[in-house]
């Protein structure tokens, strides 16, 4: 089970209203790379990890996710919470808040909702493992182009901690994937 | 709904929060390396001052965590909630 603790994983920080900006940002809140998808993606995958470090290192990181994805929200609602309707009209966030108000809603940068295609679990830990260490890449260039084109110094600070985690996500699952192959090794079926 | 919180209180919740973090990095760590010693000190001492903070932050101003008791009436409700505390001020 699960256990709310009521603080978020990284102190957000935000100091501008900025619709598009918050547009772009959701695509780590419901876009294919994004935190909701990594979370879900490790997590469905824990009840075929062979190993006792394999099954650890799913349910940890995927749940730190969760956290993750907690700041993404926050990011969003904090650089809109502020915005008259006037600040919305003509931004990309224009669409978004149409539909959801200023409510953050699992959808990419484009508007196009989450769905559970953008994870994969395939009952083979070599096949998940590779998938998840790929994943965790494509999350950390995400975080490159969405820190190029931010603008305000408190979300870089909060994007820069998130591309970091990314790094040593990826760290962790390629030993897990070394610990996986070396127990298969050790038996070898002929 | 009020995202302000005193000086006192955010100074114990952000520290509260390093040592969370902390805590999230040993883990992950020794998840894959279960036998480093060296990490499970580190992760042991980071642990007993967590619980420590935790316990001050709780009595003082309410639980982070539903596990946790509270007088009446229920402070685990109180605001800000997470997303709503602004760091800065």
């Amino acid at each position: 089970m699960w256990i709310y603790e009521k603080k978020l994983q990284y102190p957000v920080r935000v100091y501008s209203t900025n619709p598009a900006l918050a547009q772009m940002i959701l695509e780590q809140f419901g876009g294919a790379d994004g935190e909701l998808s990594a979370g879900i993606r490790y997590l469905t995958q824990r009840w075929t990890m062979p190993t006792n470090e394999g099954k650890a290192i799913l349910t940890d990181i995927g749940t730190e996710e969760l956290a993750h994805w907690e700041i993404i929200g926050t990011i969003v609602w904090k650089l809109v919470k502020d915005a008259s309707p006037e600040q919305i009209k003509g931004t990309p966030f224009e669409a978004h808040f149409v539909n959801h108000g200023k409510s953050p809603f699992p959808h990419d940068a484009s508007g196009v909702p989450w769905t559970a295609s953008y994870i994969n679990s395939k009952g083979d830990p070599i096949a998940d493992l590779h998938e998840d260490m790929a994943a965790e890449q494509k999350a950390r260039a995400t975080y490159d182009w969405l820190i190029s084109i931010s603008d305000d110094p408190g979300v870089t600070d909060a994007l820069r901690f998130l591309r970091e985690r990314e790094i040593v996500h990826f760290q962790r699952f390629g030993e897990a994937l070394r610990i996986v192959q070396e127990e298969m090794d050790k038996k070898k079926y002929y | 709904m009020s995202n302000y919180m005193d000086r006192e209180q955010k100074n114990l919740l952000l520290e509260i929060m390093e040592y969370s973090f902390a805590l999230v990095e040993t883990n992950l760590y020794l998840d894959t390396h279960p036998s480093d010693e060296g990490a499970l000190k580190l992760h042991n001492a980071y642990s007993q001052r967590y619980q420590e903070l935790l316990s001050i932050y709780e009595a003082k101003y309410g639980p982070l965590r539903y596990t946790q008791m509270s007088g009446c009436p229920w402070a685990y409700i109180n605001d800000p909630w997470p997303w709503e505390i602004d760091f800065d001020n």
